[in-house]
């Protein structure tokens, strides 16, 4: 099981956080470019799910899977967005991203008055608790070691 | 165990055929008094709840019939506009209509050919290298399933999410377009399928699968 990388997004689809931890293929776009492809991708999946959904959805999209990667997709009540590449036998990444909102990102930037909502995170100490949570989680397991 | 529908989406991301198998009919009539407690607004023709869900009338749900008589956009059948009367206090009280919005057929071809980018862009994303586009989308009431064969065509199926072997049921759904659509003569490619062999037979195929499971087949 192998964890790819991670994006958040803000409600405007800004992109607060990247990181990478085993990717193989580059896109051969520029990160920003690359977030805002993703972004759009996620906002017609959003809505591509309300319309074709046969009754009223609660939490819409989960995941999506394709041949060689998962990702997974979780958004706050408001409007956060987190979005998780793992590959395909990693089963429960949500509460991963749920775990990763409640303990890293509320702690360490909600509650760090030096960090502006809404805008690019820059903590070092973010970064850190980040890459922690992560390392010990599970799921994650370096193919590259 | 349920199917919701079937589509078929071409080479060139047009919708060549769609099936409603089982979509479950959301509807809820209840009586009002003034002034109303939900929010209604009109917007692409329709009349839906903005704000203000209960019991079982949703957000996003569309007025279908007030007192019993139909409304067509926002008007009902004699001409009246809905929004005026729900603001007049002496019509209430009032039996009001609602039900989820069923996709209308344009709704559909739109829906297919949004789907085409999605698939190219999730595989244009990976992390991975060679990798294809989506195959399986989940949200929290349905599963969609979809396979794209070598010739480019693409088969998906919506189902409820405890619906097993429906990758199967795809490749099933593409043996029948193969023998029933392709062997026709009088099917041109690409053009939207009205084959009744075809629509039978995958008919029929739905029915066993949901009745015996997929191990029948």
């Amino acid at each position: 099981m192998t964890i790819h990388n991670l994006y958040i997004f803000s409600r405007n689809g800004l992109l607060l956080y990247y990181s990478e931890w085993n990717r193989l293929n580059k896109s051969g776009i520029t990160k920003e470019e690359e977030a805002k492809l993703m972004y759009g991708m996620l906002f017609s999946i959003k809505s591509f799910v309300s319309k074709i959904s046969p009754l009223d959805p609660k939490e819409g999209f989960l995941y999506y899977k394709t041949s060689k990667y998962t990702l997974h997709y979780f958004e706050t009540p408001s409007g956060l967005k987190f979005v998780l590449n793992t590959d395909n036998a990693t089963q429960n990444a949500r509460e991963l991203l749920q775990q990763l909102y409640r303990e890293v990102y509320l702690e360490y930037v909600v509650k760090n008055p030096l960090c502006q909502l809404n805008e690019p995170i820059q903590s070092e100490l973010f970064k850190l608790k980040v890459d922690e949570l992560f390392k010990k989680s599970p799921l994650f397991l370096s193919r590259s070691l | 165990m349920v199917i919701y529908g079937v589509y078929i989406v071409s080479k060139s991301g047009g919708l060549i055929f769609n099936h409603d198998h089982n979509i479950p009919k959301v509807e809820n009539e209840k009586t009002f008094n003034y002034p109303l407690d939900i929010k209604l607004n009109y917007e692409n023709k329709k009349v839906v709840v903005s704000f203000g869900q209960k019991d079982g009338i949703n957000v996003g749900h569309m007025l279908t019939a007030v007192n019993g008589s139909p409304v067509i956009g926002n008007e009902l059948e004699d001409g009246r506009d809905v929004l005026e009367i729900l603001n007049q206090q002496e019509n209430f009280p009032i039996t009001l209509k609602f039900s989820r919005a069923k996709m209308t057929t344009n709704e559909k071809i739109f829906l297919a050919s949004m789907f085409y980018p999605l698939f190219a862009i999730a595989s244009q994303l990976s992390p991975e290298p060679r990798c294809s586009g989506i195959e399986i989308l989940e949200a929290d009431t349905f599963r969609l399933y979809c396979y794209q064969t070598l010739t480019g065509i693409k088969f998906m199926i919506v189902a409820e999410p405890s619906q097993l072997g429906m990758e199967i049921l795809t490749k099933k759904v593409y043996e029948l377009y193969a023998d029933y659509a392709l062997k026709n003569p009088f099917y041109s490619l690409e053009m939207p399928i009205r084959c009744e062999l075809f629509e039978t037979n995958l008919q029929s195929l739905l029915e066993t699968i949901e009745k015996c499971g997929i191990s029948s087949i």
